[in-house]
């Protein structure tokens, strides 16, 4: 019967049709699991050994670790983006979600404002900090404007000041992504049914009311959203702070992304360094992970 | 053997199996409708016919030739799909000429056929257009020339007719059929509307929870349904289904059920065979079609066992072509469906007359028809 | 996103209202003056900077600061100005961007109509790995790189962002292709086109919006990245974003503002002709890879 011949032959390109998909994904997960993966691992590693300038092979158990947290270096990196992290989050989400609410009011001129309020996203951190350098330099910038317009007490030298200068960080920082936020929250606004808008109205609520009880509530999403990534921004900042003060003066500015850096590849201290990086990969982790383990599961 | 066997099939997902011991044998030119709610496994069906999904165990073939493993290019089936699945890039042309492109098929024959299935579903003048610019009801006929194009063994539907409107949707399976009749051509159809199976059927399989629950002509399904899921899944409105205790009347057997204000109602059966009297002072469910249960002149003239029951009307639904009236049978609403004009009035009680030719008796616990009819 | 405005469920009153356009208009100022500033003195001769008010307009127009920003600008030793680097980021970020697009494209394509168990773990391996904190890579990177011959050049600088940008494409088409009917890619299996002729006829042809939002992600990612350009381009395959700070940091001699700013403005230029061309998939990139509802 034609049952048994045909059943051996299987269709090659069913066979093909199997493996071929697999084979072209692999060249990308090769890479991924090569490239980050393996060389988070290898990190890991190197942070348990006693490597100087070169990677050496010694184990040394928690050493670096304690060294590490030791340092008053790392010590001042931590609280600064603590500091840093905390402001630059919280003010980009209010700017952001006000901008985008009030944007949401049939805005004359919408179209013209949401472009300008956006662009510094384009910009490479290093040009932003190049020009907020400068406008924060006291004898040429702001300071020095207000001077000249005749208001002579006038005092704006936070960039020079150890006590202030991380807050010049969050001032650039914000500029640039804040109307990132705002993009966000407004997509968020829009997506709202309109229907529920006017429901609550004819329930009498007033502006403050819809929008504190039902708005912004409903805007959760976009809150979450804007917290994970601006909280990974905050963590990997580094660019920044190279161009803006280059984590002085002193070490009022440093921060973990620029403290590895200069530990591993200036002060050759490779284990400590390795070892700062991988705080900062959980540090990243502890937020992106849960994050997208939802985003991922959702679409179940 | 058949065109087309189903042997056993088995679909399962790892350790759950969605798709139990199917076995159908489709004759060259049948039109067999997969019939079932959602879930039940029908489009699981049809799709490992089509080979896009796999077959756990079990074989499928077409004209004796095991297609299990084949790729559903080569099965020599096509198949329209629910969205149509019209491709957004190509025109109308291109999208039914696709296909044969893909086989190697030369230009000019490729033109031939396009224009020969143009014609014939009426939609020459559409041929350059794109998918975003037709109806519905043109998709609709651009993914059947895609399927026609291909000059297939077999023929598949996937709920072709449920992305259109009401009205469309009658009058497009009216063209179906027409297609059908006149190219004789093997087609598996599935959908979930118990009218289309029984309308544009040759067979019908109904399927519930993985397990096909019959399988047989539209008649059949619909006069002698093989348990309760079918006799209430088919018809609509749908089968009463009435609580009744079989007792001894004379030598016959009657069904005993209440009426409205809880009355015993006596209704003598047509059946009278060793099987039911085994259910003889035992619990049944009585079924009665709202045909069935109508007024004296609306009752069926060549009908042997008509009897009458007096009961209180509930609500009267007029729908034009006939009246739906409502009344209560054994603690539930059934529905009787009546002649437009026949004179009953809610609040009042009525004569029904009971076709019980064609009344049918399921075991409440197996919910397995008891017995045949006479 | 779409920008159907709200047809005026929220009522407002004059205060408010004029309330809302100060703010507006304020927070317009305060974005556009950072840019305002640079173009202007970057017009100016040098000594209308250091002796005269930021917020005036050039009294002697000059483009004597972009000439020299752009060619003669002493660059750590060497005074080519940063047109040898924007030369070099172009060539970084073409090949980069290509490669990685196609890749995502590809594994987007993969993951949602070709999937296999196991599947989704992967994706949510390669989706992490645009968020990790780069400092993790830089040791290891260095070395494989030294030993493939590649430390100081394009191509290793090429080979990092398609590693580091695939998870980013690979999200954006992923995303994409999730919503297109399988019906159709089911479709045309049955009219018997295999993987590459599905993706090419029937994929490809309607992923154009798609494409234009990961080219603009990557370009402006590859274009405006630091950290990697500093720890592995060298001197020969330094990208521009590394020669400006170079050219800002410089210690030597005295600080040509005007001429900074010209050069931030060049290194600048491509991502914000980009974001006016083609801003609104450019806002779009930024809300795939963070907002679904």
């Amino acid at each position: 019967m034609a049952v048994g011949q045909t059943r051996t032959e299987r269709d090659w390109r069913m066979r093909l049709q199997d493996w071929l998909p697999k084979l072209v994904l692999s060249p990308s997960v090769a890479m991924t699991l090569l490239f980050v993966y393996g060389f988070i691992i290898f990190t890991i590693y190197l942070s348990f050994t006693g490597s100087k300038m070169l990677p050496s092979y010694d184990w040394v158990g928690f050493d670096n670790y304690r060294r590490l947290f030791g340092l008053s270096a790392w010590t001042t990196a931590l609280i600064n983006l603590a500091i840093f992290a905390s402001l630059y989050v919280t003010i980009c989400i209010a700017i952001g979600l006000s901008l985008a609410i009030f944007l949401d009011q049939k805005i004359r001129g919408e179209g013209m404002l949401r472009p300008i309020y956006l662009y510094p996203m384009a910009l490479s951190f290093i040009v932003t900090g190049t020009a907020w350098k400068w406008l924060l330099d006291p004898g040429i910038g702001i300071e020095h404007t207000m001077h000249l317009w005749g208001w002579e007490t006038f005092r704006f030298d936070w960039i020079k000041n150890r006590d202030y200068a991380i807050y010049t960080l969050v001032l650039a920082a914000v500029w640039q992504s804040s109307g990132f936020v705002m993009a966000m929250f407004l997509a968020g606004l829009r997506g709202i049914d309109n229907e529920i808008l006017k429901a609550a109205q004819i329930d009498g609520a007033s502006n403050w009311n819809l929008y504190r009880r039902i708005v912004i509530p409903l805007l959760r999403p976009a809150f979450l959203s804007a917290f994970v990534i601006l909280a990974h921004l905050a963590i990997k900042s580094y660019d920044l702070v190279i161009a803006l003060t280059g984590g002085g003066p002193g070490r009022a500015t440093e921060l973990p992304a620029t403290f590895m850096y200069s530990y591993t590849f200036t002060r050759n201290q490779m284990a400590v360094g390795a070892s700062s990086a991988v705080i900062m990969l959980m540090g990243i982790a502890a937020i992106m992970v849960p994050y997208i383990y939802a985003e991922l599961k959702e679409k179940n | 053997m058949g065109f087309l066997d189903i042997n056993n099939a088995v679909k399962a997902y790892g350790a759950v199996e969605v798709l139990h011991q199917v076995d159908i044998s489709v004759e060259e030119g049948e039109f067999l409708v997969l019939v079932g709610p959602s879930g039940c496994g029908k489009s699981t069906l049809l799709n490992m016919i089509a080979g896009l999904e796999s077959v756990t165990k079990g074989t499928i073939s077409i004209k004796d030739r095991v297609i299990n493993d084949v790729h559903p290019s080569k099965r020599n089936i096509a198949m329209v799909f629910q969205s149509y699945a019209l491709y957004p890039n190509m025109t109308v042309g291109q999208n039914i000429t696709f296909g044969l492109e893909m086989h190697g098929t030369p230009k000019p024959e490729r033109q031939a056929k396009l224009a020969d299935v143009a014609k014939l579903l009426q939609i020459d003048h559409l041929l350059d257009r794109k998918p975003g610019q037709l109806s519905g009801g043109q998709r609709q006929r651009v993914a059947m020339g895609r399927a026609l194009v291909r000059d297939p063994d077999v023929f598949l539907f996937d709920e072709p007719l449920s992305n259109l409107d009401a009205k469309l949707r009658v009058d497009m399976r009216t063209e179906i059929k027409k297609l059908h009749q006149r190219l004789k051509r093997t087609i598996v159809y599935v959908t979930h509307d118990q009218i289309e199976a029984m309308t544009l059927s040759t067979r019908i399989a109904v399927m519930n929870k993985g397990y096909i629950q019959q399988l047989g002509t539209p008649k059949e399904i619909y006069d002698t349904p093989a348990n309760l899921f079918v006799a209430s899944f088919m018809g609509s409105p749908s089968m009463n289904l009435i609580p009744a205790v079989l007792v001894a009347d004379g030598d016959q057997i009657a069904a005993r059920i209440t009426g409205f204000d809880g009355q015993p109602l006596l209704l003598r059966l047509s059946q009278n065979d060793q099987t039911i009297r085994n259910y003889l002072d035992a619990q049944v469910i009585l079924g009665i079609r709202p045909e069935a249960l109508t007024d004296a002149d609306g009752a069926d003239r060549n009908a042997r066992n008509l009897q009458v029951i007096r009961n209180q009307v509930t609500v009267t639904e007029p729908a034009g072509s006939d009246t739906f009236v409502t009344t209560v049978l054994g603690g539930k609403d059934c529905v009787a469906r009546m002649r437009a004009d026949a004179d009953v009035h809610p609040g009042q009680p009525f004569d029904f007359t009971v076709n019980m030719d064609k009344a049918v008796i399921f075991d409440p616990k197996t919910e397995d028809r008891i017995a045949g009819r006479h | 996103m779409s920008v159907a405005t709200q047809d005026s469920a929220v009522r407002t009153g004059r205060i408010t209202r004029t309330f809302i356009y100060v703010f507006l208009i304020f927070f317009a100022l305060f974005y556009l003056l950072p840019f305002f500033v640079m173009v202007i003195n970057s017009l100016k001769p040098l000594g209308e900077i250091t002796g005269g008010n930021m917020m005036a307009l050039p009294q002697d127009w000059t483009i004597q600061p972009w000439l020299s920003a752009w060619s003669t600008a002493q660059i750590g030793v060497e005074a080519t100005g940063l047109k040898p680097y924007f030369i070099n980021s172009i060539l970084m970020v073409v090949p980069a961007v290509a490669i990685s697009t196609m890749l995502g494209a590809l594994n987007g394509y993969i993951l949602t109509k070709w999937t296999f168990p196991g599947h989704k773990i992967l994706f949510g391996l390669m989706l992490f790995s645009c968020f990790i904190p780069f400092q993790i890579v830089l040791i290891p990177m260095a070395r494989v790189l030294g030993e493939l011959g590649l430390s100081g050049s394009t191509t290793g600088l090429i080979l990092v962002h398609v590693v580091y940008g695939v998870g980013f494409s690979t999200l954006y088409f992923r995303n994409y292709y999730a919503a297109f009917p399988t019906e159709l890619v089911r479709a045309a299996m049955m009219d018997g086109a295999g993987f590459f002729r599905i993706f090419w006829r029937i994929m490809l042809p309607v992923s154009g919006p798609i494409a234009v939002v990961c080219i603009i992600w990557q370009f402006t990612n590859i274009w405006n990245d630091f950290l990697f350009g500093a720890s592995f381009a060298g001197l020969n395959a330094m990208p521009i974003t590394v020669a400006l700070n170079n050219l800002v940091q410089s210690s030597t001699g005295v600080k040509e503002y005007n001429v900074h700013f010209a050069g931030a403005i060049l290194a600048a230029l491509p991502t914000l002709l980009v974001y006016i061309v083609a801003g609104r998939y450019f806002v779009r990139g930024l809300m795939a890879g963070s907002v679904k509802g």
